[in-house]
């Protein structure tokens, strides 16, 4: 299990948000939902300049074994998204944290949205009682 | 209650992840599943099938009671060891089970069936072996281990003592041989070469260390589904089950309409074909990025059809599938994944052959 980098924020359903220096807010799938859904096939992303809602499902992972759902942690505009992944959604696996990003929102209602998402402990401990 | 297989800790030592398939709690993947999917395609790999129900049939009227129980005809078998992949119908045509029945003496033949279907399975069958007095015997002190791949059979040959090693070696395929205590068929639901051994439970776990020391991968039932799915092999409860007769699964080559004989589902079948057979099962192949999976609709110029068992395959990196779909469905088809219509094409299977692409660009 790859260690939690501290600045990410975390929803229930196991996506992270990282806040960066421009305000921008990065977003992708937790180390520990990618081991949940095995080996990564195929990646669905929003387009750039779709507008996602926090809480709606914006881009679909899908491993060998099953598709799921993303959701967005934060409100606001696509700006970027990760060109790498569709070619090789293996990437999720091997660096869920860095270079398995799915996509970068603009976020419209950032400080609000932060308040409803985990901090590394919270979401550690989630896990935790999730595998007992 | 949930069902253990006697290398339930063996699994769990290997850090499997495990989830519960038909009551039993299996090994689903050790690591990657798509790396266990290669091991098999490449070299060797095991998995623990134990879970699958062994059933022994004893009688002077067994062969007679096969030739009453199974859609395939037992006749085929001629020398003992030899066996037959078969559907049991219910008298509507419909799929109860698909096994492998082995014929080991004029009065005994063992049948392997699914372990989802075990309890309708066992009752089914001991309904219906009362008539002809034959003995039926389920075998839970056995466990089962499948030894898959292009150079399992190599592998498990070098742990056998000389004598059986002798008989093993020699067996073709579809073909079993005694020794050593075990029971070594020359079967599998991989599409590659190997071994499907029954093993006494108590021998199970140091015959699963001994393999793993000799270089075999363990495998989990991930790579199981990928690997059968390529080799274009059905699986009960998603390709047919008991509304579905075999003619609508792609089955019928499994299926004897020999002169005389009164199957159990032959004047259901009959009705059938005679009639016209409405849907069939067919391979299918998507060139877009995507995955096709069990439950998707598949638009065709004749009416709808739909997604059976589909995944990622592995060896071409491209996602396969066999749909049911109107007979005569031959070109422009999609299939709607998440609303969007994508574009498949019909291709004939096994997807995959001894380890090499079947399917064309």
């Amino acid at each position: 299990m790859q260690e939690i980098p501290g600045d990410l924020k975390f929803m229930k359903s196991h996506e992270w948000a990282r806040v960066e220096d421009k305000g921008t807010v990065t977003v992708g799938i937790s180390d520990h939902a990618q081991g949940l859904l095995g080996d990564l096939v195929y990646v669905e992303l929003p387009g750039v300049g779709d507008t996602v809602k926090a809480g709606n499902a914006c881009a679909v992972v899908e491993s060998v074994k099953a598709a799921s759902d993303v959701y967005s942690p934060v409100s606001g505009e696509v700006v970027a998204i990760n060109e790498s992944l569709p070619d090789k959604p293996e990437t999720i696996n091997e660096d869920a944290y860095g270079d398995g990003w799915l996509f970068v929102v603009k976020p419209d209602n950032l400080a609000e949205e932060l308040d409803e998402l985990l901090d590394p402990d919270a979401y550690s401990e989630l896990i935790e009682n999730e595998d007992e | 209650m949930t069902h253990k297989t006697i290398l339930n800790d063996s699994h769990r030592a290997l850090g499997a992840k495990m989830v519960d398939f038909g009551g039993w709690d299996m090994p689903i993947s050790y690591g990657s599943q798509i790396e266990e999917h290669h091991a098999v395609r490449r070299d060797a790999g095991m998995f623990d099938v134990s879970h699958m129900t062994v059933v022994d049939l004893h009688g002077a009227r067994t062969r007679e009671f096969l030739r009453h129980l199974l859609a395939n005809n037992v006749d085929k078998l001629k020398a003992k060891g030899k066996a037959l992949y078969s559907c049991m119908l219910n008298e509507h045509g419909g799929v109860i089970d698909d096994l492998i029945v082995y014929y080991l003496a004029d009065d005994f033949f063992r049948v392997v069936v699914n372990a989802s279907t075990r309890d309708k399975d066992l009752a089914w069958i001991t309904k219906q072996a009362g008539a002809f007095d034959v003995k039926v015997t389920e075998r839970p002190d056995f466990a089962m281990i499948a030894v898959q791949g292009p150079n399992a059979r190599d592998k498990v040959l070098g742990l056998l003592s000389e004598e059986t090693r002798a008989k093993a070696a020699k067996i073709g395929k579809f073909v079993a041989a005694e020794g050593d205590g075990l029971f070594i068929a020359r079967t599998g639901y991989t599409g590659e070469d190997g071994f499907e051994i029954v093993v006494p439970e108590k021998d199970a776990v140091a015959l699963w260390n001994k393999l793993k020391d000799a270089g075999v991968a363990p495998a989990g039932l991930g790579a199981r589904d990928t690997l059968r799915l390529e080799a274009g092999m059905n699986l009960y409860g998603q390709d047919m089950d008991e509304t579905v007769s075999p003619w609508e699964a792609n089955l019928g080559w499994t299926i004897a309409l020999d002169e005389g004989r009164d199957f159990i589902g032959r004047a259901a079948l009959e009705k059938q074909k005679a009639g016209g057979v409405k849907h069939v099962m067919v391979g299918l192949v998507m060139d877009e990025k995507g995955v096709l999976r069990h439950g998707q609709r598949v638009v065709t110029p004749l009416g709808d059809g739909e997604i059976l068992s589909g995944s990622f395959s592995p060896t071409l990196g491209k996602s396969i599938a066999f749909a049911r779909v109107p007979a005569g469905a031959g070109e422009g088809l999609q299939v709607d994944i998440r609303g969007k219509l994508l574009p498949v094409r019909i291709v004939k299977y096994p997807f995959v052959r001894d380890g090499q692409s079947q399917i064309g660009a």
